[in-house]
């Protein structure tokens, strides 16, 4: 059992690798890379929306943190 | 100000403007740098800010220093930390954009080590607080040093780095003036979205601070 799972993540650690040695030989050329490419695909918006999803989860964190001490506040008054 | 909403709406609306242009809009091309010139509008802004509170941490030690006030002085330190966090954030996020741009993590640069130096100083600033029991000459004691560690800002971040040969651009002479190394693009998100963005969420975060210490003093004297 053990022995199946490790040849398994073996296995997929070497895929990982090879494609890691792909994505060299992608870039190898000379041509400075921008993301016009990785925008065609539209892949930039994946990372943009991430972003936003992560900023707007944490600014509603402090402003529940906000209200809850402006509660505290009016408590203690 | 503690209490309005106002500007904390407006902190989430800049972040917002400098994520969303940051990452979709256009930007000079260079190489070696590649899209990771796109970092000015988070790592950077981290060190703008930082100065603000700290700034902001020394103006209110030298109120306390005039009024003996406590509340300047817990105004103080929490910008002081604040600035802080954001200063621990720029040298994390600085060393993992070095990593692939200048070649490793650390490089010994002028400016890494310079700031690396400040911000120790102002770690200091927080243990030496805490290892005085009385809370006045805590308060006092503080507020001196802290003048000490902003005056040490001067010579570590604001002039040794600019005299020496650095990584960083703009050294050997002024950063401020350099128009070669970004564009009018970058500048407007830079200036409009980042750097409001980001030191109005500091300040929200520290006024939220600075609230609940006021809440803990009020439950130690009514109790």
């Amino acid at each position: 059992m053990h022995k199946k799972i490790y040849s398994i993540s073996f296995t997929i650690i070497c895929m990982l690798c090879s494609f890691i040695t792909i994505a060299q030989d992608s870039t190898a050329n000379k041509k400075v890379e921008m993301a016009s490419a990785m925008r065609s695909n539209g892949k930039i918006y994946v990372v943009v929306t991430v972003l936003v999803i992560i900023l707007s989860g944490l600014a509603f964190y402090v402003a529940r943190l906000d209200r809850k001490i402006s509660k505290m506040e009016k408590e203690m008054k | 100000m503690l209490r309005k909403n106002w500007w904390k709406i407006l902190s989430v609306a800049c972040l917002l403007y400098a994520f969303i242009a940051g990452f979709l809009g256009g930007v000079p091309v260079k190489p070696i740098l590649n899209e990771t010139i796109r970092n000015l509008y988070f790592h950077v802004a981290m060190w703008f800010c930082m100065m603000i509170y700290f700034i902001v941490s020394v103006v209110y030690s030298v109120k306390y220093l005039r009024n003996n006030n406590q509340v300047s002085d817990i105004y103080a330190l929490e910008y002081a930390k604040t600035g802080i966090l954001f200063g621990v954030l720029g040298l994390v996020t600085g060393s993992v954009w070095a990593k692939y741009t200048w070649g490793s993590f650390w490089s010994n640069d002028p400016k890494q080590l310079g700031a690396a130096i400040a911000l120790l100083i102002y770690f200091a600033y927080l243990v030496l607080r805490n290892s005085i029991t009385d809370f006045d000459k805590q308060a006092r004691i503080g507020a001196v040093y802290n003048i000490f560690a902003f005056a040490m800002l001067f010579p570590t971040i604001w002039i040794i780095p600019r005299i020496m040969e650095s990584l960083h651009p703009g050294g050997m002479g002024n950063p401020a003036f350099n128009t070669k190394d970004i564009d009018a693009r970058m500048r407007v998100i830079f200036w409009l979205g980042a750097i409001p963005g980001w030191a109005l969420l500091g300040t929200w975060i520290t006024t939220l601070r600075i609230r609940l210490k006021f809440l803990e003093e009020k439950k130690l004297s009514n109790a």
